[in-house]
This record gives structure tokens, C-alpha cells and sequence, in this order.
């Protein structure tokens, strides 16, 4: 019966794994940039979060009414503005580029929250659980971050698969030059994509922070996270990126009910490994 | 008024130079064909006129107005539209979707998802297939009718036979009898001279990167293309 | 008959010579050893502060010239150098302090160590490609970290201490020991630039710009990129643990958060190769004086200085990419440390050819 707490434990874990990956994986998949800054977006959702739920009294789940649209505007402001220059340069500057945009978050929220930790309080759901038949208790709380993650997958899909705007999305990510050449504005759909990815990486955020305590420098672990469920995954699959989000959290369940300090360890390891068994991850789709 | 007119146009890819000052021109409703060796910048002017190379305001003139500067997705938008050299079908789209993408730059226009489908009849049947799966000539059909979506003033085809066999060639040049039917201006690149020939009342004989025949195509003097194709 | 009419091909063609140094880089290197004569000399004419900043710059030019050989030159855009910082730092501290080796067999034995390491680190990393490479290089610099954390004998979360005896071993007098650790820092500093330039110079450094440059077209053209991406990621790899093993010697304390810092050995690295000049010699000097310079102007200011230096990082890869140095080579074709190679014709006077 341990095993099966740890199985559902860790799989539920996966939803946020899944959550956090959702945003990395849109702006890679169209855009072929990886945003190294993409950890620090999550926890500066948190600290938006944190500055609404102070500024007006509403909870958290409340306050992402304004902390999502903030985010898409700041997430299509920097594609339009900025990333958009730095696509046509190769490896390097998109890289380095938001290298220094996550220095300068980190830095920037060092400056204005100091160093301390922070945590949304969202109240009784954080602690409630089910009893389910077989003395199996199930959290609340990462039950319906676990649905929204699904939530947000097929929502996703949907935009992809039906939609115009999916359809233009799927050309540019295939043949950016040629779907120029059909009549897309390409740098318009580059700051939609990211704006839209953003908003999954608010809720995300805000989702996290009610769970766990965040500071500053949390950003980066919040990026290897979202990193190895997408490798472990498979690069262009997003159901793909949820079942690597729950094999990530059940090695670090498995690690955990081992040792608890052997949680982060035990979810690298168990990347590193299938790095080297299944270099393109568990249901890869994606051509290059 | 002249629809398409370059003048002096000159284009570069990085440090290497590709057309040096090309004149050309194309009224409303004609076909005009420019054909010329591998490497003579062929694709390299029809790249240049949607818009893919950047190049000078007045280089070139759609309607009377420069658009040499602008992007390619404003140019689609302007009524110009172009099957690329290779097909270029998306691979993750079907073909029905690789069609429908064309409406993007929502101009209107006689042509739609139905009449295109009523010009390929083949494409109708296939339509829900990813695009990759289907043949070369198929693929070369979904392409024009890709364009076709756009509802252009303009159409500029570049290479329609390569890599098909010429039975299949055949069928897509009559396609294209049908489209100029409509009064759709076209410009072909074309590696096939007769084709090119057949299909054109004009045509522009480019030789590495420069303009070395323009003339009509009826009466020709063979010996002239010869001459200008090879840069003798 | 074909015998002479390659003979008479020959003597038509134009005698070459290739030729590697430039008149800058004539002139410059005279300069510089009058510099490194100062340097060297630094014990006797300044003072320990001075040492200390000076052995702080040598080793971030080592660190800034490796990570440069491995982002600008292989183009592996590495942002998991300070594993081997740390590895190389933790084996020094292991051996002298667990084993009571001696202080210098230590050293010697980090930088292999971390090498060694790089072994296996390549086989899972060297999978992913691009951005997705440098997050996996993150990655098992976390792995390493959160092990040495949990280690008991590595000091665990706290870390090691380096004993005194252990530094008796380089002198019992203070004053000695600083200026050794200085002119061995100094020392180690010179030989990592040596081997860069030297690697550059040579067949290997022609293979790795031809990597750099197109890795399929050099690949058809019969240079094996995997083997030497490979051996440029582990001789990185050891050098950087020496410099750690050096580094930490100097710190005297060790721990997982110190010793595997991204933000002190790669961040601050990276940002010296990129405002200095990615893919050039010249360049890691040039970001790391910047870098002094910034953080000593800014030492009042808190972490603003960090911000500065990534909206400089930003502003750089937008508007000049190729760096201060870039910027110079392209202005004035400039190159003071020559690892280019020209052909120069050599007029002949031998007009009668037959």
C-alpha cells in the first residue's frame, strides 16, 4: 500500500511538473527558443500574485484574474520587443539573452522582496484530503492542480489542432520562412505564443506558490523541473511532457520515502538516465 | 497600368550577389515565363518580389506603389502570392489545413476552399491526409491551390514541374490554363523551356543573375534563347 | 611526360608562405611580458590586497578562456562549468584533509579527477543539443552539489575546512604562502592560456573554427566532430578542476552552495566571454576587466551591479555580438594574439618560365 501512496503521490506531483513545463515547451515548440528565464517568470507570477493578494484582500485563485493578463502582456511585450531580435542569430543570443533576463528577475526581486520566503495562502484546501478505501489519502490541492494541468493540456490541444490560430502556429513551427510567405505576420504570432504561454506559467506560478514557499532564487529549479518532464517526455508532445511530469514525480516520490533530503536528487538521477537509455524521451514527436 | 514592375533590381545573399539591376515587367492578365540556367537567380526574383529579400523601396512596383521593402506577409496581403520552389507543404498540417492557411491573409476573392477543390478533384479526397503523404504531384497541386486561397492578383510559381513526371506536368499546366482563364496574372519560373514557352505570351531569359533576353514568345528565335541561356 | 608537365605547373605557381604572426601582435607581445614581468614580480614591489585581486583576475581569465574555448570555439554552450569547479575544489579538500596527502600531489590530483568526471557527465549531456545542452550541463552540476550535501565525509551541508597543517605544508609563514599561492595562481593562469592558444593555433583549432563555423560541412569534410567536441569537453573539464582545487585552496572553507555557485563560476564567466568577445583570444581579458571594474565601481550598490551586468549582457548580444573585441577585429582587423593563418605571395623575378 506504500507503494500505491507513492505512485499517486508522484503522479499527482507530475501535474504541476506539467504545469511548469506547459510554457517552455510552447516557446520551443514555435519558436525554436529555449527561455532560460522561464523559472523566474513562474516565481515572478508568484510575487505579482503576492502584490494583488496584499493590494486588494482577494485570495489567490482570485487574484489570477489579474496576474494572468499582467503576464500575457509582459509575455508578448518581451517577444515583440525584444526575443524577436534575437531569433535570427543563431544558438547564442536567445540564450544569453534570457540568461540575462533571469539575472536580472532574480536580482530585480532580490532588490524588492529581500531574501526572505513567501507563500500565498489560499486556506483550507491546502491541507484537505480524500480517504479513499484502502487507507489511500489523496490531497486535495494537487487533485485539482492535477486537473488543471489536464485542463490546460487539452485546452492546448484544442487550440492547436482546431483552431486558425493553432493551424498558424503548427506552420510557423514547421516552416517559418514559407508560412511568411502564405501571409503570417511571424513576429506577431512569436509574441501571441509566448503571451500565451505566460498565461499557463502565471497559473502555474500562482498554483505553486499557494503549495510551497518560494524566494527570489527559486526560479532556476522551477526551470530544470519543467526541463527534464519535457525531456523525459519526449520534445513536441504535450500529453508526452504530462507523463514525464509524473515519472519525475514519482522518482522523487521514490526518493523521498527513502530519505526526504533525497527528493531533487533522486528526480535528476532518474533523468540522467533516461537521457542516456531513451535519448529522445519517452514519446517523442517532434522531427529535429 | 502595369501590374508588377522591378526596376534595377538588385539583390545579395550576405557578400554574394545574385541579380544585377533586373528590368522587368508584367501586365494585368498576362502569363510571362522567365527561365534561365541553374544559378541564374531565378528564385532568387521571385524571392526578392514577395518580399523574402529585402531590397529598396522602388525596386519594385506592385500597382505603382513600392513594396520592395516590405514584408512577405504584407505582400501576400497586397494580392501577391506565391507556390514556392520544392511544394513547402507544411508537414504537420493536412491538406485540407495546408489550404485553409492561405485564407490567413483574408483577402476575398472568387477562390475558395470549394473551387479549389473543384479545379483538384484529387485533393478532395485526400484532403484529411498529412500533407507529407502525399504524392509529388499532388503535393504540387495543394500548393497552387494553397496560393489560390490567398485570392492573388498576382500568382508567382516557381519550378511547378520539378521533380514530376510528365504526365503529371501536364496536368498541372492545364490547371493553370484554367487559373489564368480567370484573369489571374501569373509569373513562372520554369527549368522546363517548352513548358515555359507553351504556357507564356512573354518570357525573360536570366543568365547569371543578369537579364539576357526578354521577347515574346511567339515567333522566337531559338538560336537567340541559346545564345542568352548559355551567356554565349 | 606527365612528370614534366607537373614540373612545369609547378614552376609557374607562384612560391607561398604562410605566415602567422601579425606587426600588432609583434608589438603587443613585447608588451605583454614586460606585463607578466610586473606581475610576477608583484610579491616584492606590492602588497597581499593587490595579490589577492590579482590571483582573483588570473583566475577568472582561466575560467572565462575555458568556457570560450568550449562555447565560442566547440560551441558547447556550457552553463555547468562549476561542477568541475567544485568537483576540483571538494577532491583537494577530500584527499588533504581524509587522507593526508600532501598538499601539491593534491592539487595535481583535482584537475584529473574532475576530467575523469567529465567522462560520464558526456555520455548524458552530449545527447542534447543547443539550449537543451546547457540546461542538462546545469543539471548534473545540481546532481553534483546535492551530493556532496549529502555526503557525511564531504562535510555534508556545511562543508570542509581546510586545516592548518595542511597549510603549513606550502609554508609555516604566512607572508611565503601568500606570494606561493599568488605565483601559483599566476602560474596556472598562464598555462591554461598557453594550452588555449596553442590548441587554437594548431590542426585542432582549424578543425574546432570549422566546427564552429558548420559542423555538417566539416563533418563531410572528414574532421571528427564528436571526438574532438569530446576531448575539448574533458581537457575543459580538468583544467577547470585545477583551477577549482587552486581557487578554494585560497578560499580555505568549502561547501556544496560555494563551491557549485552558477552565479560565481558561470554567470559572472559567461558575462566576461560575452561583453569581452565570444570567439576570440583577446576577449575573456577584456570582459574580465570590465567585470573588475564594474564590481568594484558598484561594490556599494547590492546585487544592482548583477542587474547591470545582465542588461549590459542583453544590450551586447543585440547590438554588438561579437563583443568589445569583436567590435575592434571588425573595425580594425585587428588581432594581437595570432592564431589566424595568411598566405602571402611571394613576387618572383623569374620572368622566363620555359
Amino acid at each position: 500500500m506504500q507503494w500505491l501512496n507513492i505512485l499517486i503521490q508522484g503522479s499527482l506531483l507530475g501535474g504541476i511538473y506539467a504545469l511548469f513545463a506547459i510554457g517552455l515547451s510552447m516557446s520551443f515548440g514555435i519558436m525554436r527558443l529555449v527561455n532560460i528565464a522561464h523559472g523566474d517568470f513562474i516565481v515572478l507570477s508568484g510575487y505579482v500574485a503576492l502584490l494583488v493578494t496584499q493590494g486588494t484582500g482577494l485570495d489567490p485563485f482570485s487574484s489570477l484574474a489579474i496576474v494572468v493578463p499582467v503576464m500575457f502582456a509582459l509575455g508578448y511585450a518581451l517577444q515583440r520587443g525584444l526575443l524577436n531580435q534575437t531569433l535570427s542569430g543563431g544558438l547564442l543570443p536567445p540564450l544569453l539573452v534570457t540568461f540575462g533576463i533571469s539575472i536580472i528577475i532574480q536580482n530585480g526581486l532580490l532588490q524588492g522582496f529581500g531574501a526572505y520566503d513567501h507563500r500565498l495562502q489560499e486556506g483550507t484546501i491546502e491541507t484537505a484530503s480524500l480517504h479513499l478505501p484502502g487507507g489511500i489519502d489523496v490531497g486535495v490541492y494537487p487533485l485539482l492542480v492535477f486537473a488543471v494541468a489536464v485542463f490546460a493540456i487539452a485546452s492546448l490541444q484544442f487550440l492547436f489542432y482546431r483552431t486558425g490560430i493553432g493551424r498558424a502556429f503548427r506552420a510557423v513551427s514547421d516552416d517559418a520562412d514559407t508560412a511568411e510567405l502564405m501571409g503570417i505576420d511571424n513576429r506577431k504570432l512569436y509574441a501571441l505564443a509566448l503571451g500565451i504561454a505566460m498565461i499557463f506559467t502565471a497559473i502555474a506560478g500562482v498554483l505553486f506558490g499557494i503549495r510551497t514557499i518560494f524566494d527570489p532564487a527559486a526560479g532556476p529549479i522551477r526551470l530544470i523541473l519543467a526541463f527534464e518532464a519535457v525531456i523525459i517526455g519526449g520534445l513536441g508532445n504535450m500529453w508526452g511532457t504530462l507523463i514525464g511530469g509524473m515519472v519525475l514525480g514519482i522518482a522523487q516520490s521514490v526518493g523521498a520515502a527513502l530519505d526526504p533530503t533525497w527528493q531533487i536528487l533522486a528526480g535528476h538521477l532518474a533523468f540522467l538516465a533516461i537521457l542516456i537509455l531513451r535519448p529522445n524521451g519517452l514519446f517523442p514527436r517532434t522531427r529535429d | 497600368m502595369t501590374l508588377l514592375r522591378t526596376q534595377n533590381l538588385s539583390a545579395c545573399y550576405g557578400d554574394f550577389q545574385a541579380l544585377f539591376g533586373i528590368d522587368v515587367t508584367v501586365e494585368p492578365g498576362e502569363t510571362v515565363a522567365i527561365i534561365g540556367a541553374n544559378g541564374a537567380g531565378k528564385t532568387t526574383l521571385l524571392r526578392a518580389i514577395a518580399g523574402a529579400l529585402a531590397t529598396a523601396p522602388e525596386t519594385v512596383l506592385f500597382d505603382g506603389e513600392p513594396i520592395g521593402h516590405k514584408t512577405p506577409h504584407e505582400i501576400v496581403r497586397l494580392g501577391i502570392a506565391m507556390v514556392p520552389e520544392g511544394r513547402r507543404l507544411f508537414p504537420s498540417l493536412s491538406v485540407e489545413e495546408n489550404l485553409l492557411l492561405g485564407t490567413h491573409s483574408e483577402r476575398v476573392g472568387p477562390w475558395n476552399l470549394k473551387r479549389v477543390y473543384e479545379l483538384f478533384p484529387r485533393l478532395r479526397e485526400l484532403r484529411r491526409l498529412p500533407a507529407p503523404s502525399l504524392s509529388g504531384g499532388q503535393q504540387q497541386m495543394a500548393a497552387v491551390g494553397r496560393a489560390l486561397m490567398s485570392n492573388p492578383r498576382l500568382l508567382l510559381c516557381d519550378e511547378l514541374s520539378l521533380g514530376l513526371a510528365p504526365v503529371v506536368i501536364r496536368d498541372i499546366y492545364q490547371c493553370l490554363g484554367a487559373i489564368t482563364a480567370e484573369g489571374t496574372t501569373v509569373v513562372l519560373v520554369e527549368q522546363d523551356i517548352n513548358r515555359a514557352l507553351d504556357a507564356s505570351t512573354r518570357f525573360y531569359c536570366l543568365q547569371e543573375g543578369r537579364l539576357a533576353l526578354s521577347a515574346p514568345t511567339k515567333n522566337l528565335d531559338r538560336g537567340a534563347l541559346t545564345a542568352a541561356y548559355f551567356g554565349m | 611526360m606527365a612528370g614534366n608537365v607537373a614540373a612545369d605547373l609547378a614552376a609557374d605557381l607562384e612560391p607561398v608562405r604562410v605566415e602567422r604572426a601579425t606587426k600588432a601582435s609583434r608589438v603587443f607581445a613585447g608588451l605583454a611580458a614586460v606585463v607578466l614581468a610586473a606581475l610576477i614580480a608583484l610579491p616584492w614591489w606590492g602588497n597581499a590586497g593587490w595579490m589577492r585581486l590579482i590571483a582573483e583576475m588570473a583566475y577568472y581569465v582561466a575560467l572565462a578562456q575555458l568556457w570560450n574555448l568550449l562555447a565560442g570555439y566547440a560551441g558547447l554552450v556550457s552553463v555547468g562549468q562549476q561542477a568541475y569547479v567544485g568537483l576540483g575544489g571538494y577532491m583537494l579538500f577530500y584527499l588533504t584533509g581524509v587522507w593526508n596527502m600532501n598538499v601539491y600531489l593534491a592539487l595535481l590530483l583535482a584537475g584529473p579527477f574532475a576530467g575523469l568526471m567529465s567522462i560520464p557527465v558526456s555520455f548524458a549531456v552530449f545527447r542534447l543539443r543547443g539550449a537543451y545542452f546547457a540546461i542538462g550541463t546545469w543539471v548534473v552540476s545540481e546532481v553534483f552539489s546535492l551530493f556532496a550535501s549529502l555526503i557525511l565525509v564531504l562535510g555534508a551541508g556545511s562543508g570542509l575546512s581546510l586545516t592548518v597543517p595542511i597549510l603549513r605544508e606550502i609554508s609555516p609563514e604566512r607572508d611565503v604562502r601568500d606570494t606561493m599561492l599568488y605565483l601559483m595562481t599566476l602560474a596556472m593562469s598562464l598555462f591554461v592560456f598557453v594550452i588555449v592558444y596553442l590548441l587554437l593555433r594548431s590542426r585542432h583549432g582549424l578543425a574546432l573554427t570549422a566546427i564552429r563555423d558548420s559542423e555538417p560541412a566539416s563533418a563531410s569534410l572528414g574532421v571528427n566532430t564528436f571526438r574532438t567536441k569530446f576531448i575539448i569537453y574533458v581537457a575543459t573539464a580538468a583544467c577547470t578542476g585545477l583551477i577549482g582545487g587552486l581557487i578554494f585552496l585560497q578560499k580555505l572553507r568549502i561547501s556544496p552552495e560555494a563551491g557549485f555557485s552558477i552565479n560565481d563560476w558561470t554567470v559572472v564567466v559567461i558575462f566576461m566571454v560575452v561583453i569581452g568577445g565570444i570567439g576570440t583570444l583577446e576577449g575573456p581579458f577584456i570582459g574580465m576587466l570590465v567585470y573588475i571594474v564594474l564590481r568594484e565601481l558598484l561594490a556599494d550598490y547590492g546585487t544592482y551591479y548583477l542587474i547591470l551586468l545582465g542588461l549590459l549582457a542583453i544590450v551586447i548580444m543585440l547590438k554588438a555580438p561579437m563583443g568589445i573585441w569583436g567590435w575592434v577585429i571588425h573595425r580594425y582587423n585587428l588581432q594581437l594574439f595570432p592564431v589566424g593563418r595568411r598566405l602571402r605571395l611571394e613576387p618572383t623575378d623569374d620572368s622566363s618560365k620555359r
